[in-house]
């Protein structure tokens, strides 16, 4: 490949470059024609100078040759790039087509008239890893959302895990209490005080937002624990807060020890930026997907060897997708093995206020409430995009017990705070502990029912799901409907499903799954109504599957 | 307790080393501050902030607005309605009727020569974000960018500190009013090459921080010409854009690339509503790219600095409101000029001199005639007095690594009228009671051996500094 673009570089580019020719573009081709003249020049004078480009033209007849891309026939290929400067593209912009090309390629492409832009290493791994099917589902929802009236046949929304099903609770607490809360947060009760929203605050969040917030995770994850306000920092969503935590207690090519299947984005809030590694840790179902202490083991050891250091374990209890609750046996297990690697240990409890089973949460700050020597190595990740079902007000929390790390994450808080009338609000809403436990209540309840009624559904179509006790999803096998057993035969499935059947879900291999046929259905985005026409669309899937089969 | 000792093994090298440089001068004097702040009638003998560019001047305005429009915030009884749609709203492209504002917003505060594609801006937290998000997506560590002085005290740690990424100053000087002239970029690029340094770009802050002043279309014109040729990035934060008070207008590096030729793939704006507006507790950052991979990468990190949905919903449509925004504008100008003439004025009445400046929220304000001689640990000496016994938190010239000793930042936007007259009275008094100290004048034959040492120093420093891998090469050393 690199030959067949030194090859292109050769190519005069007649038109097109004579609009555009500058100094500098004529300067870089110089550039690379003089040395290459030199070189053939200096080694074998004009017989092999003569011999190099026939050299080149039969290796390019050669790759053409054995490309199977039916489009590569014609002799100079239409440049994808719209990037191509001086004037970029702007229709193509807001969505750039997910699975096509990337970007990255093309601007370093020596077929753009001008010199290529260099830009971070990091941006093409970024925008790869956006290709992935979760993030591609995502996008097509966008494009075309179902809408029971409007466009009956759009894509419906399996794949993000927002909560929908409560937020008539907040709105009617809004209309009635929220007045001028946002406003008179910053002065005395009724009075607008702009210096108290507008101005410079705390890039660690306001403290009166801490103390709500303190309060509200003690609801949520059980009235033993609780938190201090003083180990809080406020960043804008758990992205940010998990982002965060990784550039503090790792630097570039050390890792973590991740469970899987893990939620995609842990790939994004811990890699994209930090440089830090990922190491999964698969668990199995045979094990019902729980967290094993020798495959940790296993995996540590084997990271030891490859000269890897591992910083620490990411977990997320209740964990997401599959929603198993972690025990208290296996927390303390858990934060021995920490202890004897003498690793952190970083919690993700986002969804401990959306547990709906039978099984009781334990959070992993009230182990270590009774174990003063493991303390500073561990860190919870909370947030109110889901249990407050309000993620588009970017509320990510960081608890940790570690004087250093809370010291570090402050002074990282500035690039990521939260908008000051946003912090007021919540203030006086978590404030309202009678408003907040009804809520709780009863928003776990609507999950229960809708979990019950999601998982009937699936049922009857003979798929099985993992028995979960938290979150928004259900974990479903559906490794009977897949042609092969691998991930191709998994990625066939999700095809369908995604542009046949038109549900957006989302495939286990994204979550680094290792048994292929897993899927995750996130219900929250439903009503009750949406529920039989998932399940059909899902049913004429399966039977084209059976028939195949 | 065996955990706690080996805790700074444990800890990652940026949360264990000191580079978000808050331990300078520049935020000593916000401590300062901190302990003793200045108020009428509970402290009058405090500390008055004048170390923070915040434009509070038109507050009064905004609260008019708010008052007259509830329904904005989806959090009143009048705007509940939208409530459910916002709320959970998390895509991070933003709220399209949001984008499009802030583009209009953006063209508006540039006299409407120029438009701005809503397809482009992309949301950070603020401004700080906003620039490191440019830098994860321009340059790898190790990298660095090229930066002319006097500049912003915390770019070090907004742009260096977790994306590894050094920045090397362009000195300029008083003797042209700190332009930035094509030959000191040259001179920094090449010193740079020769030390092995990859240079990835350019940053420019217009208007500047910390002098107040525009770059003029000619010096745009260079700077575009010498990145082409370079090949590099350039950055501009315009973020003070909306705070010129009296002409020369802004000329944006938006409309730069328009009447030029150039590759507009290495151009790119950071913006915000925390100076323009006055509004940093709404954290709006923007980033604002002509490249489309720098777009398509930024918004996807702008997940890690996404705007609260219900402030991009209230800011939507205050920006959209025309009338509004242009009387916002016009009067903030207004009380800005005023603002700037009042303590000019004031301080010429005791003899001092500052930058002659069209823009921002601040002053560069010139007491090098106050030093015992003119070296950085003189203008140490003097800014120590200046908080501690004139107790004012002004920003000392070397911490915006200033070559020239003697130059201060003193922002004037913060306070109101009163706190002005206070402040005014602390500096004339103490101006009078020094006037018996004997001061070195700024004769040019010194300035130029001055400048030369401090030139090599400040270079040194900045490429022997612990962050950098790379070490001098002996040709930097024969050469300087």
């Amino acid at each position: 490949m690199t030959l067949t673009r030194l090859s292109r570089t050769w190519e005069p580019q007649p038109e097109e470059n004579k609009k555009t020719n500058t100094p500098t573009s004529k300067r870089t081709a110089m550039r690379v024609i003089v040395p290459l003249q030199g070189v053939v020049q200096g080694r074998g004078g004009l017989v092999l100078g003569s011999v190099i480009p026939v050299l080149f033209y039969f290796l390019q007849l050669y790759l053409k040759r054995h490309r199977n891309d039916p489009n590569d026939n014609q002799p100079e290929p239409n440049d994808p790039a719209p990037s191509t400067s001086p004037s970029s593209s702007t229709e193509n912009l807001p969505e750039l087509p997910g699975l096509a090309r990337s970007l990255s390629r093309t601007l370093l492409s020596p077929r753009s008239p001008r010199v290529p832009v260099y830009v971070s290493g990091r941006v093409g791994a970024i925008l790869k890893d956006s290709e992935t099917p979760y993030f591609v589902g995502l996008k097509k929802v966008k494009e075309d959302p179902y809408d029971e009236l409007v466009n009956p046949n759009g894509v419906i929304q399996l794949g993000l895990a927002e909560n929908k099903l409560s937020l008539d609770l907040i709105k009617e607490w809004l209309a009635e209490n929220a007045g001028k809360a946002i406003l008179d947060g910053g002065g005395k009760r009724g009075e607008l005080s702009m210096s108290g929203i507008a101005s410079y605050q705390p890039s660690d969040g306001l403290m009166e937002l801490k103390v709500a917030v303190s309060g509200f995770m003690s609801q949520v994850m059980g009235k033993a624990i609780s938190f201090i306000p003083s180990q809080i920092v406020l960043t804008a969503g758990a992205t940010s807060a998990t982002e965060m935590l990784s550039f503090c207690l790792a630097d570039t090519g050390n890792a973590f020890l991740v469970p899987t299947p893990y939620h995609p984005g842990f790939n994004r809030d811990v890699k994209w930026r930090t440089g830090v590694e990922i190491i999964p840790v698969p668990c199995r179902s045979t094990d019902n997907f729980s967290l094993s202490i020798s495959a940790l083991d296993r995996a540590f050891n084997q990271a030891k060897k490859r000269g890897v250091k591992v910083r620490g374990i990411l977990i997320s209890n209740p964990s997401n997708p599959v929603g198993n609750l972690l025990d208290r046996e296996t927390l303390y297990s858990l934060l021995d093995f920490a202890r004897e690697k003498n690793i952190h240990i970083v919690s993700n409890e986002i969804f401990a206020g959306s547990t709906y089973g039978s099984e009781e949460f334990v959070s992993m700050a009230e182990i270590v409430d009774l174990e003063e020597l493991d303390r500073n190595r561990v860190h919870i990740v909370y947030g109110l995009s889901k249990d407050l079902s309000l993620p588009g007000f970017r509320v990510g929390v960081i608890y940790s017990f570690n004087e250093k790390v809370l010291a570090a994450a402050k002074n990282l808080a500035r690039f990521s705070s939260i908008s000051a009338p946003t912090q007021h609000l919540l203030t006086s809403m978590l404030l309202d502990t009678e408003f907040t436990q009804n809520f709780i209540n009863i928003n776990r309840e609507r999950l229960r029912r809708m979990y019950n009624e999601f998982l009937s559904g699936l049922k009857q179509l003979g798929i099985k799901c993992r028995k979960s006790n938290g979150g928004f999803y259900c974990w479903a096998d559906m490794s009977g409907l897949i042609r092969t057993y691998s991930e191709k035969g998994e990625l066939e499935l999700w095809d369908k499903l995604m542009n046949v059947a038109k549900l957006n879900v989302t495939p286990g291999s994204c979550c680094h799954c290792i048994e292929p046929g897993w899927f995750s259905f996130c219900f929250t985005t439903l009503t009750e109504k949406d529920i039989p026409v998932v399940i059909e669309r899902i049913r004429k899937i399966s039977e084209t599957c059976k028939s195949h089969n | 307790m065996g955990f706690s000792n080996k805790n700074y093994q444990l800890l990652s090298k940026i949360a264990t080393n000191d580079q978000h440089g808050e331990n300078s001068p520049y935020f000593d004097g916000w401590k300062a501050y901190d302990r003793d702040p200045y108020h009428p009638t509970k402290n009058p003998q405090g500390v008055i902030q004048m170390g923070l560019a915040e434009n509070q001047l038109c507050f009064d305005l905004v609260e008019e607005w708010i008052r007259n429009n509830p329904q904005v915030s989806i959090c009143t009884s009048e705007g509940v309605d939208q409530f459910k749609d916002i709320a959970i709203y998390q895509d991070y492209h933003g709220l399209p009727e949001f984008r499009q504002a802030v583009a209009k917003f953006m063209g508006r505060v540039r006299d409407d020569r120029v438009t701005f594609d809503p397809d482009r801006i992309v949301m950070s937290g603020g401004a700080t974000g906003a620039n490191e998000t440019m830098i994860f997506c321009l340059a790898d560590p190790g990298d660095a960018f090229l930066v002319p002085s006097p500049y912003y005290p915390a770019f070090t740690r907004d742009l260096g500190w977790r994306t590894g990424v050094q920045l090397l100053p362009v000195d300029c000087d008083s003797s042209n009013k700190f332009k930035i002239t094509k030959s000191a970029l040259e001179v920094a690029y090449h010193k740079a090459q020769e030390a092995n340094i990859n240079i990835k770009g350019l940053i420019i802050t217009n208007p500047s921080n910390p002098l107040g002043t525009t770059l003029d279309r000619e010096t745009l014109i260079d700077l575009v010409t010498f990145i082409n040729e370079k090949n590099i990035h350039l950055v501009c934060d315009e973020i003070y854009a909306a705070t010129v008070f009296r002409s020369p207008r802004l000329v944006s590096i938006a409309q730069i690339i328009e009447e030029m030729d150039c590759n507009r793939d290495l151009i790119h704006i950071v913006y915000s509503l925390s100076k323009d507006m006055g509004f940093p507790g709404f954290r709006v950052g923007i980033v604002y790219s002509y490249n489309d991979a720098v777009v398509s990468c930024a918004r996807k990190m702008s997940s890690f600095g996404l705007v609260s949905s219900q402030t991009q919903h209230s800011l939507a449509s205050m920006l959209s409101d025309d009338e509004f925004i242009d009387k916002f504008l016009a009067e903030s100008s207004k009380r800005l000029a005023n603002r700037y003439n009042k303590f000019t004025k004031g301080l010429e009445q005791v003899g001092i001199s500052c930058l002659n400046s069209n823009a921002g929220l601040f002053l560069w304000m010139d007491l090098h005639r106050l030093l015992k001689e003119e070296t950085k640990e003189s203008e140490m000496a003097l800014w120590r007095i200046i908080i501690d016994e004139v107790k004012l938190n002004v920003s000392p010239g070397s911490s915006f690594h200033c070559l020239e000793p003697g130059w201060f930042r003193v922002c004037f936007a913060n306070m109101d009228d009163d706190t002005v007259d206070i402040a005014l009275k602390r500096i004339r008094a103490f101006v009078s009671r020094g006037k018996d100290v004997e001061a070195p004048t700024r004769n040019k034959p010194r300035r130029m051996n001055l400048r030369l040492s401090f030139n090599s120093r400040r270079f040194e420093e900045s490429v022997m500094s612990p962050h950098s891998p790379i070490p001098l090469s002996p040709l930097v050393r024969a050469w300087t």
